[in-house]
């Protein structure tokens, strides 16, 4: 038995990323207990910018797709951009994780383990194969699975990780007996040779493969969070430690639907038909069901959880048109979502922690005159969400329309406009509470002088903001990146 | 053509806007320095406008790329109509800031921060070129009006805003649609590289938007709740400038680029504004306070400028053109107005004013011109309007010139109605002695106003003779 070439410059981002984890976790054995903090967090977003700067070498040198380590990864510059975004990701994470409560003891695990969630998601968007596709899930699946419960003194804490524990396995195995199913059916297991086995022996009705298929897609959109796999979401969003939430809500979604566009196009190419319309339908399930379930929200945690649900349905658009120009637009749309997403959270992490409680409409009133940065910022992220212009979101939901447009299917433009009014109601809701209260009705009463100063968390809100906004303007070099890299998949 | 004016026009408020909320003036120091941005900016469009050539099409065009692959660039200018949408609106809102200077409002940076916004935001409707582009300033007016409202506004502002945002998003969104489906079609985003299409879809997506931001009968719900809600200078620039943003819509994008389909379509639209017309001037003839009355007459007299303009003519066009200026500053002083007597009594309800002619000439002098020529006095720029509506419309069809010429009439009982329930009759129990005539700050904010008026009756034909049309 021979072993396989391995291109360990494909791998550097994940290396770098474990490299990190690895000495976080040697940190809080050897370095004293006064500095674990300082150095861990350093080490862990030292691991984030090396993953990012080997992601954007990764994209640079990569001008062709190639198969790499026995055809188990892709190296491909669809892979590299997702790893660039997922890598600032996590670096902004650590900003807003740092003032964060963690139990001493616990401080050198938690980066540990966000580095190391990091590097298997760095390795999951370059899978090509079904077993590297499973190996990439879990690994970054089990490390949230603790994250969510790292804080083991708050109840809901731990019933987070529990529950994110319980569903997300069965999410898994779902995806497991998928991949089974397609692996019977077609004895392949690399993505391209999975499709040339059912071009080749006309598996298209095969009952297995659409079994198979069918169970992947499911098994992608509880990680994805799209409904109606969504059930987890609110209640994980709302438990996990804020920071962690923040993380969760921008990369795993990134994340997984990067996954199930690249597994989609690469091995379902025959049964497009079928697929596209069953992602079309779990997207306009998602943009209702997590639009009108965040319309009742009074808790900012869970409404930003649907919130997340309804944004999975749009990018779930940009999937079901099949088509480069959704390709560009999932791509594109990742980086204000993921950059208002994280913002968001972190404004909500700061209010947590200036008052010791959970963040509310009622309890975020005035909130934008006390903290004006704070607030102008979760301004930009609402309008965002919202895609309005001036940010991101909007150029997102533009191209997503666009894509969807592009494909005949006007009908799921219809529906994604439908949602987006009905969302405004709830995000404007989230500004109206922030700015519009007068004093009288804002029974606020956190004594005790002036907030927390957190100037890394200040900052990573400033960075986030000023992603939000800068991708509105300079869309042309971000669509040009989307589009090389969209350009690999063979749509 | 690469000219910087138009670019000049669209940022010098935003970047003053920005100015005045980020650096740390004093509250009279924001203030002070917004008004100065805004009386900038009309010398920026007084120096437009003798740049101007009105022979031509499109000028003081330019273009920059934004997003290539999907034909989407940064591309701006004005025609001979816009332009003078472009002057109205900027004389209005430098009287706004100038009314705001003068009665103070908290948090002042955020406050004039935000009007600038919304001027440089207006402008930039008025002169995109590329769809997208309009849409972006269509909505970025919106944010600094749901603030202005929300935040300033009077006890129902909550109400309000969520009213108003919602009709409008819903509106704005099927637009989105629509760009969508007619940039993709034709292979760009741009104004002026497009060609017409015959999608009806899409201009009923466009129409759509224009017909709630008017507003246009049935979709003026929204519109009550703002006017009275939002502060008086806030209510001026609603009505006299937002709501052109409509009109300019369905001139410059649902007409020019779906002549098909308006023509098809042209009797249900015509349906709606005339009924609009008459429906509305008979809120305002029953509306109890100023402001609903100046609300309700906004919605008809936009509904009459639509009903010009999809009379599909050039007189229409031309009567709309002129109409809309007209109205835009008649409705922004008469609401500033309305602001200057609640200031003194409190109230706007009519059965509690009354009267206040007595002693104070200059209110009962400036309020009379204001409300004569808003009723179409033969010889005011709002008659000459008029009459190229109706003249335009009637060759459609005798009956909507009837309709149109029914409402004018209305329009007089409405405004007579007005006038003398606040100048005339018994002093009311709102009207105290003591309440002041006009202040020379108030004069120096109305008498502006209303000199564009009488000079626009004077000549209307500065406007209709110098027009362009893409």
């Amino acid at each position: 038995m021979t072993t396989p070439a391995v291109d360990w410059f494909a791998l550097s981002p994940t290396l770098a990323l474990l490299a990190a984890a690895g000495l976080a976790l040697l940190g809080s054995v050897l370095v004293p207990h006064r500095a674990t903090r300082v150095f861990s967090a350093v080490v862990c977003a030292l691991g984030f910018v090396g993953a990012g700067v080997a992601a954007g070498l990764l994209y640079w040198k990569s001008p062709n797709a190639t198969l790499e380590v026995a055809d188990a990864i892709r190296r491909d510059r669809f892979g590299a951009l997702a790893q660039i975004v997922l890598a600032g990701v996590g670096f902004l994470a650590v900003g807003i994780s740092y003032a964060q409560r963690v139990r001493r003891d616990h401080i050198g695990e938690y980066y540990a383990l966000l580095a190391a969630a990091g590097g298997g998601m760095v390795f999951l968007v370059e899978a090509q194969n079904l077993m590297t596709l499973f190996l990439g899930l879990e690994w970054f699946s089990i490390c949230l699975y603790i994250l969510c419960a790292i804080e083991i003194d708050r109840v809901g804490s731990l019933e987070a990780g529990l529950k994110y524990l319980i569903v997300g396995s069965f999410g898994s195995a779902i995806l497991l007996f998928g991949s089974a199913l397609v692996y019977g059916a077609t004895g392949a297991l690399e993505f391209g040779e999975i499709a040339a086995a059912i071009e080749q022996g006309s598996l298209q009705d095969d009952g297995l493969v659409l079994a198979g298929l069918a169970m992947l897609l499911a098994g992608l959109g509880f990680k994805a969070s799209a409904a109606p796999f969504h059930m987890w979401t609110p209640d994980v969003y709302e438990g996990a430690p804020t920071p962690v939430t923040a993380f969760m809500a921008a990369a795993t979604k990134a994340v997984a639907l990067v996954l199930t566009m690249r597994i989609l196009v690469t091995a379902f190419p025959a049964e497009e038909d079928l697929w596209t319309i069953a992602v079309a339908v779990i997207a306009c399930v998602s943009l209702a069901w997590g639009n009108i379930a965040a319309l009742v929200q009074r808790n900012l945690k869970r409404m930003l959880a649907y919130s997340s649900v309804s944004h999975a349905g749009f990018m779930l658009i940009a999937i079901a048109a099949n088509n480069e120009l959704g390709g560009r637009a999932l791509l594109y749309y990742l980086i204000p979502y993921s950059a208002a997403s994280l913002g968001a959270f972190a404004v909500i992490a700061a209010r947590e922690r200036e008052l010791d409680d959970r963040v509310t409409l009622e309890n975020i009133g005035g909130m934008g005159w006390e903290r004006p940065t704070l607030g102008v910022a979760m301004w930009i992220f609402m309008l965002a969400f919202a895609g309005l212009p001036l940010t991101g979101g909007f150029v997102g939901k533009f191209y997503v329309f666009a894509a969807a447009y592009d494909r005949g299917w006007w009908w799921l433009v219809l529906a994604g406009v439908i949602a987006t009014a009905i969302s405004l109601y709830y995000y404007l809701a989230v500004i109206r509470a922030m700015y519009m209260r007068l004093p009288s009705e804002l029974a606020l009463a956190p004594a005790g002088g002036s907030p927390p100063r957190e100037a890394l968390l200040s900052a990573s809100v400033v960075a986030c903001a000023a992603v939000t906004v800068g991708s509105f303007f300079v869309v042309e070099p971000l669509i040009d990146l989307a589009e090389k890299a969209a350009s690999q998949l063979p749509f | 053509m690469d000219d910087w004016l138009t670019t000049v026009l669209i940022a010098l408020p935003l970047v003053a806007g920005l100015a005045v909320w980020l650096l740390p003036w004093s509250n009279r120091a924001a203030a002070s320095f917004a008004l100065l941005a805004a009386l900038v900016e009309v010398g920026v469009w007084i120096n437009a406008v003798t740049r101007f050539d009105f022979d031509g099409g499109l000028q003081l065009d330019q273009q920059r790329e934004w997003f290539g692959d999907l034909g989407v660039s940064y591309h701006v200018g004005l025609y001979g109509f816009s332009l003078w949408l472009v002057g109205m609106s900027v004389v209005v809102m430098a009287a706004a800031i100038a009314y705001a200077f003068w009665v103070g409002r908290e948090r002042s940076r955020a406050y004039f921060g935000l009007m600038l916004f919304l001027t440089g935001a207006v402008v930039g409707v008025f002169s995109a070129q590329d769809l997208l582009v309009f849409y972006v300033f269509f909505e970025a007016m919106l944010i600094p009006l749901y603030v202005l409202v929300g935040v300033w506004g009077g006890p129902g502002r909550m109400g309000a805003t969520i009213k108003f945002v919602i009709y409008t998003m819903a509106g704005s969104l099927l637009m989105l649609a629509a760009i969508i489906v007619y940039g993709l079609s034709e292979g760009t985003f741009d104004l002026v590289e497009g060609g017409t299409s015959t999608n009806e879809w899409a201009f009923l997506g466009f129409a759509a938007a224009f017909a709630v931001k008017a507003p246009l009968f049935p979709l003026h719900g929204w519109l009550p709740d703002a006017y009275r809600e939002s502060s008086p200078e806030v209510a001026a620039v609603l009505s006299g400038v937002v709501s052109k943003a409509a009109g300019y819509g369905f001139l410059a994008i649902a007409i020019a680029k779906f002549p098909e389909p308006a023509r098809d379509l042209q009797p249900l639209l015509l349906g709606l504004a005339a009924t609009g017309l008459v429906y509305g001037s008979f809120l305002a003839f029953r509306a109890p306070d100023v402001r609903g009355v100046i609300a309700y007459s906004s919605l008809a007299q936009m509904s009459l400028i639509t009903v010009g303009l999809f009379a599909l003519n050039d007189l229409g066009l031309n009567g709309s053109v002129l109409h809309m200026v007209n109205h835009g500053l008649l409705s922004a002083a008469l609401f500033l107005l309305a602001g200057a007597i609640e200031r003194r009594t409190a109230t706007g309800d009519l059965d509690r004013l009354g009267g206040m002619a007595r002693g104070r000439p200059a209110l009962a002098t400036v309020l009379m011109t204001v409300g004569v020529i808003a009723l179409a006095v033969p010889g005011s720029s709002a008659f000459a309007g008029e009459f190229l509506i109706l003249a335009g419309v009637f060759s459609v069809g005798w009956a909507w010139a009837a309709v149109g010429a029914f409402a004018i009439v209305l329009a007089a009982m409405y405004t007579l109605r007005l006038i003398s329930a606040v100048l005339h009759r018994d002093v009311g129990p709102a009207v105290a002695d003591e309440a002041l005539d006009l202040r020379p700050a108030e004069l120096a904010v109305v008498v502006p106003l209303v000199a564009c008026l009488l000079a626009l009756s004077v000549w209307p034909a500065g406007i209709t003779d110098h027009i362009s049309f893409p």
